[in-house]
């Protein structure tokens, strides 16, 4: 498989005047853990936002495996194998923590209202149920399963998020910086977690401010800036771009 | 073993006392007891719709849509009473169908007007069209249903009894449904929408085609009570489901509280039982709307939880006391 898995193509998105993102391209191999990063209000999470479908692109395209899905709504993205997680701890936070998986499975068992009054649903809400499960287990929220979603902690919270995205099945998984408000620890455990994903054939896209979690986990890496294409590499490569450099001001340095 | 055995008991009674329940009445309580099953699915059917979200002010007008449907189908077309509800019930969920693609443009208070407004132009066309709706005078001298032996009991339906033991039956079956949609991925998606909309569709979910399912279902079952009401008085106009009506209906739910299946039909019950012996015994019948209102602001200041936190809070207590162990949380 020589073409990208994700192709995001001469991407532009204005609001009104002013221009978020133009001119932007770049791919995504299948198996990578990509990262885009940028200073803040660079445009990474525009960026993002245009990718997973919750805004439509001004300019240019976004193609998953050549067929275009940048138009399409968020959920129609989703149904094609890119998922996306939100910044923050979004979650159900009413629900407990298996119903917010199972909410997840949504794509694989789709839910029929007449097999559901009748009763014929069985075998799907069981399959539903495992790959939930197997969802949490993944992250280690099986204990858990039973709690209420808005009394887990931060990190938890976190790792349900990725629970939820992880049981649909992705492709593609888009992660908005997640690793905001994490100590180094968690950190860590979340890079090993993500690491573990991709193995077992997810491709990952981050947006990230963490510049150490970025540099230590991604194989690839693009750069923003003032919404438009920095620099693109490997991590040596982005260590030592200077624009790079320039536009972080050795702040990245401490941002670890 | 015991815990298994306590719903299916306290099924057993409550089906026992629901249908000794209009003997010891009197003939008016009967027909009281009559609008009340038929109440009881308006406000269940409500908090179906409310699932996802979205506090709709055009469910009475709806039900109406499924009486005056009813009621016309077998006036002009002499189509079977049961079967004209079963169509009233359709053209309901189909109405809602057509007005979900405007409203569901919108979101929270501006669906609620929208809905409040949708629900006045079909409450107009039926004042300004003399034929078929009658004006607002209505439509009076409704077919009444067919009596019918089933060999026990002898259905005349101008008894208020039998006329309840009908509502009854055909009110559970829609209870029933409605807990088997709720307690489904379906109704779980239901619940993902109205708590994160974004995240749900992230996930995949078609969120406006599931707002539109909840909103088409309640109101399917919304003109089923609609018509049931209609062929029971005989004579429905446009006022019979005006906004007052729906206040009543949000009373009933915010008084109930909706988080759980059954705070709704606790409410109705209880403002019902309230109105029908305080009120009226006292002769204020005419003050049932402020007595509403009060209630209203009363249990939104002190009781924000509604009647279901209370009946929560005691079965919690019940619980601990039996020393069953975990205490009863909601299943998936």
């Amino acid at each position: 498989m020589s073409a990208p898995l994700l192709q995001v193509s001469r991407l532009g998105m204005r609001f009104g005047g002013l221009a978020a993102v133009s001119d932007l391209s770049f791919s995504v191999e299948h198996g990578a853990i990509h990262g885009l990063i940028g200073p803040n209000g660079a445009g990474k999470t525009t960026t993002f936002n245009l990718v997973s479908g919750f805004y439509k692109p001004t300019d240019g395209e976004v193609r998953l495996r050549g067929e275009r899905i940048s138009g399409l709504r968020m959920f129609e993205v989703a149904r094609r194998g890119v998922v996306r997680t939100f910044q923050h701890s979004t979650l159900f936070s009413e629900l407990t923590v298996l119903e917010n998986v199972l909410v997840g499975t949504h794509l694989m068992f789709r839910p029929n209202i007449f097999a559901a009054i009748a009763g014929w649903d069985r075998a799907d809400r069981r399959g539903a149920r495992a790959r939930a499960e197997e969802a949490l287990d993944f992250f280690g929220m099986l204990g858990h399963a039973g709690a209420r979603a808005g009394d887990l902690s931060h990190g938890h919270q976190r790792s349900l998020g990725l629970a939820v995205a992880m049981a649909a099945h992705p492709e593609v998984l888009l992660l908005d910086e997640p690793f905001t408000g994490m100590n180094p620890e968690e950190t860590g455990t979340m890079m090993a977690l993500m690491r573990k994903l991709r193995d077992s054939g997810v491709t990952i896209l981050i947006v990230e401010h963490d510049m150490h979690a970025i540099m230590g986990l991604c194989e690839r890496i693009t750069v923003m800036n003032f919404g438009k294409l920095l620099a693109e590499g490997s991590p040596d490569e982005i260590r030592r771009h200077p624009g790079v450099v320039e536009a972080y001001l050795g702040s990245a340095r401490n941002a670890a | 073993m015991r815990r298994a055995l306590a719903p299916a008991a306290f099924g057993a009674a409550l089906a026992a006392v629901l249908i000794a329940l209009p003997h010891g009445l009197s003939f008016s309580q009967q027909e009281i007891l009559v609008f009340l099953t038929i109440n009881i699915l308006v406000v269940a059917s409500y908090r179906l719709l409310t699932l996802t979200g979205e506090w709709s002010l055009a469910h009475v007008v709806i039900m109406g849509v499924g009486a005056y449907a009813s009621a016309l189908y077998s006036k002009e077309f002499g189509v079977f009473v049961p079967v004209a509800m079963l169509l009233g019930a359709c053209t309901s969920a189909l109405v809602a169908m057509a007005l979900s693609y405007p409203l569901f443009r919108m979101k929270g208070f501006y669906f609620l007007i929208g809905s409040f407004a949708a629900g006045e132009i079909i409450r107009l066309l039926w004042k300004r069209f003399r034929d078929p709706f009658g004006g607002p005078k209505g439509l009076k001298k409704i077919e009444p249903m067919p009596d019918f032996d089933i060999g026990i009991w002898r259905f005349d339906f101008f008894e208020p009894t039998s006329y309840y033991y009908f509502a009854l039956a055909v009110v559970g079956f829609c209870l029933w449904t409605m807990w088997r949609v709720e307690k489904s991925p379906v109704g779980l998606t239901f619940h993902a929408v109205h708590w994160q909309d974004r995240l749900a569709e992230a996930a995949g979910v078609n969120v406006r085609a599931y707002r539109t399912l909840a909103f088409v279902i309640a109101s399917g079952f919304a003109g089923l009570a609609g018509a049931l009401l209609a062929h029971y008085i005989g004579t429905i106009n446009p006022n019979s489901f005006d906004i007052e009506q729906m206040v009543f209906v949000l009373t009933w739910a915010i008084v109930g509280g909706t988080a759980t299946f059954y705070g709704p039909i606790l409410g109705c019950v209880v403002l019902t039982g309230l109105n029908e012996i305080l009120l009226r015994e006292l002769g204020l019948e005419q003050g049932r709307p402020l007595a509403y209102g009060l209630v209203l602001i009363g249990f939104v200041l002190f009781l924000p939880k509604g009647l279901e936190g209370l009946a929560e809070k005691a079965l919690k207590a019940l619980d601990a006391r039996i020393g069953s162990g975990m205490a009863g949380g909601r299943q998936p």
